[in-house]
């Protein structure tokens, strides 16, 4: 794919990155649907990084839900609990 | 919500288990302080950044050192604790000079990318694993190889971290 080495990457061999850049493809609910479409790394890499985005704002933004837990309650029990039904699945 | 099922690396059961426990114990502790009713609105938004960095603790320590992402977060975890007890007036000179460091590189990256034709693909190819690599924690010193392997670990990581918010948001809000 890369005939001149990019940066300091001349080290790995181009099947190491398809392989790499495959693997990361599989993870990317938004690319998943035709498993055997060839998509460009370039658009990988992209849908990649906002995926990434993504995710690091859900985390933030579920953290400001968790910091508005209503009311108090006994909270060793619900520890218990949660973790009984978070592990179950 | 599909159960994440891949055996193969991550071992996602105790992964998530690990940050479960973890994660709510720190929950309980920053949110059973005071009553949430009573806070004002500078309490709850020391509370929501408490979260997230408990949040981001939680699944890196899960991780432990294994990862280079995860040391580089923790470590950065570290340092910025440290640095807010120092001197908070450095930490800001330093985040402008690296905001103005990274403008730059990105203007000479986009005068590379219009003035080649040929290898345009390659150069748009660099500059995605660029923002890649200001992503992912530890990302700016790794090699391409290691970047896109840690990347496809952090993304495992935080999918599970986000599973595991969610339910507990859905708990609560009960």
């Amino acid at each position: 794919m890369f005939s001149h080495g990019s940066r300091a990457s001349s080290r790995i061999t181009d099947d190491e990155l398809n392989a790499l850049i495959l693997k990361l493809q599989t993870l990317l609910p938004q690319l998943n649907q035709g498993r055997n479409a060839r998509v460009s790394a370039t658009k990988v890499l992209n849908e990649t990084c906002s995926y990434i985005r993504r995710l690091q704002k859900e985390v933030d933004d579920l953290s400001e839900r968790l910091s508005q837990r209503p009311g108090s309650m006994d909270i060793t029990s619900f520890d218990a609990e949660i973790l009984r039904n978070l592990l179950q699945q | 919500m599909s159960p994440m099922n891949n055996p193969q690396d991550l071992n996602p059961s105790s992964l998530k288990s690990r940050f479960t426990t973890r994660f709510l114990r720190a929950l309980t502790k920053i949110n059973g302080q005071k009553p949430i009713s009573s806070s004002s609105p500078r309490e709850m938004f020391q509370r929501y950044r408490r979260i997230k960095v408990a949040a981001d603790k939680s699944m890196a320590w899960s991780v432990r050192s294994r990862r280079t992402w995860s040391r580089a977060m923790l470590w950065k975890l570290r340092s910025r604790y440290s640095c807010r007890q120092a001197s908070s007036s450095r930490r800001s000179s330093v985040r402008t000079s690296t905001i103005i460091k990274s403008r730059q590189a990105k203007t000479s990256h986009e005068k590379e990318n219009k003035n080649t034709t040929t290898g345009q693909d390659e150069v748009g190819f660099v500059v995605q694993a660029d923002k890649l690599r200001k992503l992912v924690p530890g990302g700016e010193a790794m090699d391409l190889c290691n970047l896109l392997g840690e990347t496809a670990h952090y993304i495992k990581c935080l999918t599970t971290q986000v599973q595991v918010m969610r339910k507990i948001a859905h708990f609560y809000s009960l």
